[in-house]
């Protein structure tokens, strides 16, 4: 049951093969012997969890159900969620409980979903490692000692461990596809402006998007049909037809034209890494594609780019945790300055203090164009370079990731080399286009390896298809850890 | 921060900042800043009530509240 597709779980449901609370309990109970040791899950609540899926069981007996109804996915805890605890990874957050639903939530809720919980994160959704949350790390289930990749760790390593059907991710800057990667599922990050960031905490607003983990791009397909959609609620939110992102599955590749950017081959990449590529780009060749040399000259600078905007708008946006009206206040303070002083230090951890500061100076008096401006200018020319490069291909297709999952602790001196653990996802966010990543094989220590995959924008039903042609194909995707 | 804090941040600070300065070889003359992926002015719309007022569920979760009013230290003497 558990490595049942979402579509296989909801005919079983329907067949009345087994209920939405036993299927629910069987996730809750895997919960509670995994999720001690793997600490992907902040926030449990069974009460609320098994009255959803109790009213999923009788909306079904109503015949009213839909794809969703009635299974149990996991939700990031950057989603607020009506009467849970939602926290964001932060000490900042750590005792609220939402009074409204995200989007992303009530969407799944009106489906029917069952939430199981919310997952771990880094605070903020600042980090690529899952070590910067204040609820400790997470770890990866295909070996203990590794980082599961973020900040989408928790959900990542949920989906990997089987603790729930599916679950929900953000990415800001690789946030999705590089977990997805290191814990070995499929992730895609959307379009920006296809899923409102409604209720979902702001990190960095012109690059943040939702999107779906799962085991396959199939059943991203489906979340994505629930996820997706115009909501008047998110300024940036896009006003498109309703469509639907499993029609063109099972249509073939033949015909297929592949972009391959040269600078996502060079120096850098780990060995095992892109030989696991090549051998999934070799696959594609057999399923009818055709392979075009391409490149993005302008993607180098894509991490130094990131590291302005991204901070600059977080300072921004994390201007609202001020102790007042939500979140931490400080116990002991003298005057309003000081209540304002101790509640931010108190409440943010080291690297969210660390980006306030780089966001706050890069857009101060006197530094503004040479930072700020200079890099929504690079920002530009990273975009053109996709433009240009879609003249030529479908798809792009690279490594998510340098490496595989790195050890605990591997990175946690120095910032700018976890940054770089970012260098092929980050170009994708800054352009706005819709990227994924599919397990594509093992690396020398047996992790897991993940198979980048960018659109052009609006072309997620596309590479969801170019997604699930491969994952036909091959095994990687249902491959599980050790002892799951 | 503490000096000790301050001090290591100091440190990564300047990496950190050595990163970005890559960005200053580029030659951007003429080149339009990029604010939105879809390089799209935000929305109208009427200027409507669209939500109802929540403010007593809104407060409950403030640190300090009193009559409806959010409490912080005394600003004015």
């Amino acid at each position: 049951m558990i490595n049942s597709s979402l579509k296989q779980l909801s005919s079983q449901l329907a067949a009345k093969k087994i209920s939405s609370v036993e299927l629910t309990q069987l996730y809750l109970s895997r919960i509670n012997s995994l999720n001690p040791d793997l600490n992907a899950y902040v926030t449990l609540n069974a009460e609320t969890t098994l009255v959803q899926a109790r009213a999923a069981d009788e909306r079904m007996a109503q015949g009213k159900g839909g794809a969703l109804t009635g299974i149990p996915f996991a939700q990031k805890d950057i989603f607020c969620a009506k009467g849970w605890r939602t926290t964001c990874g932060s000490k900042m957050l750590a005792s609220f409980i939402s009074p409204y639903d995200a989007h992303v939530i009530s969407q799944f809720n009106n489906a029917g979903a069952v939430n199981l919980g919310k997952t771990n994160m880094d605070e903020f959704a600042m980090g690529s490692s899952n070590e910067t949350s204040y609820f400790g790390a997470v770890k990866n289930p295909w070996n203990r000692n590794a980082v599961p990749g973020g900040s989408s760790g928790g959900t990542a390593a949920a989906v990997a461990a089987r603790l729930c059907a599916a679950a929900t991710g953000t990415d800001t800057g690789g946030s999705i596809r590089q977990p997805a990667a290191l814990c070995g599922i499929s992730g895609l990050k959307p379009t920006y402006g296809v899923v409102s960031r409604y209720g979902m905490i702001a990190f960095a607003s012109s690059l943040d998007q939702a999107g779906p983990m799962a085991r396959s791009a199939e059943d991203l397909a489906l979340m994505m049909n629930v996820m997706a959609g115009y909501d008047e609620r998110d300024s940036t939110s896009l006003q498109r037809e309703k469509e639907d992102y499993t029609r063109k599955l099972e249509q073939p590749l033949k015909g297929l034209r592949i972009g391959l950017p040269k600078e996502f081959f060079g120096e850098g990449l780990s060995a095992d890494v892109g030989q696991a590529v090549e051998a999934a780009i070799a696959e594609y060749k057999k399923l009818g594609a055709t392979i075009v040399d391409i490149s993005l000259p302008n993607s180098r600078l894509s991490i130094p780019v990131y590291y302005v905007l991204a901070p600059a708008e977080a300072s921004s946006n994390l201007s609202r945790f001020d102790g007042v009206r939500y979140g931490h206040r400080a116990a002991e303070y003298g005057d309003l300055a000081e209540m304002y002083e101790k509640s931010r230090s108190e409440g943010f951890g080291e690297e969210v203090k660390r980006r306030i500061m780089i966001g706050t100076y890069v857009l101060s008096h006197g530094y503004y164009d040479a930072y700020y401006l200079k890099a929504q200018k690079i920002r530009r020319l990273i975009a053109q370079d996709f433009v240009e490069a879609y003249k030529h291909c479908d798809v792009i297709m690279g490594p998510t990731s340098p490496t595989t999952a790195f050890n605990l602790g591997e990175k946690g001196d120095d910032p700018v080399q976890m940054y770089l653990s970012d260098i092929y996802t980050i170009a994708v966010n800054l352009a706005g286009l819709p990227g994924m990543s599919i397990p594509c094989g093992f690396g020398s220590n047996g992790m897991p390896v993940g198979l980048q995959i960018i659109g052009n924008y609006f072309d997620e039903a596309r590479m969801l298809n170019v997604a699930h042609q491969y994952q036909l194909a091959t095994d990687h995707h249902i491959r599980a850890p050790q002892g799951i | 921060m503490t000096d000790a804090e301050i001090q290591a941040a100091h440190a990564q600070m300047s990496n950190i900042f050595g990163l970005i300065e890559e960005m200053q070889a580029v030659d951007t003359t003429g080149i339009e800043p990029m604010a939105h992926a879809q390089d799209l002015a935000q929305r109208l719309r009427e200027d409507v009530v669209c939500e109802t007022n929540q403010r007593e569920l809104f407060q409950s979760v403030a640190p300090q509240v009193e009559r409806g009013l959010y409490l912080v230290p005394q600003v004015i003497e």
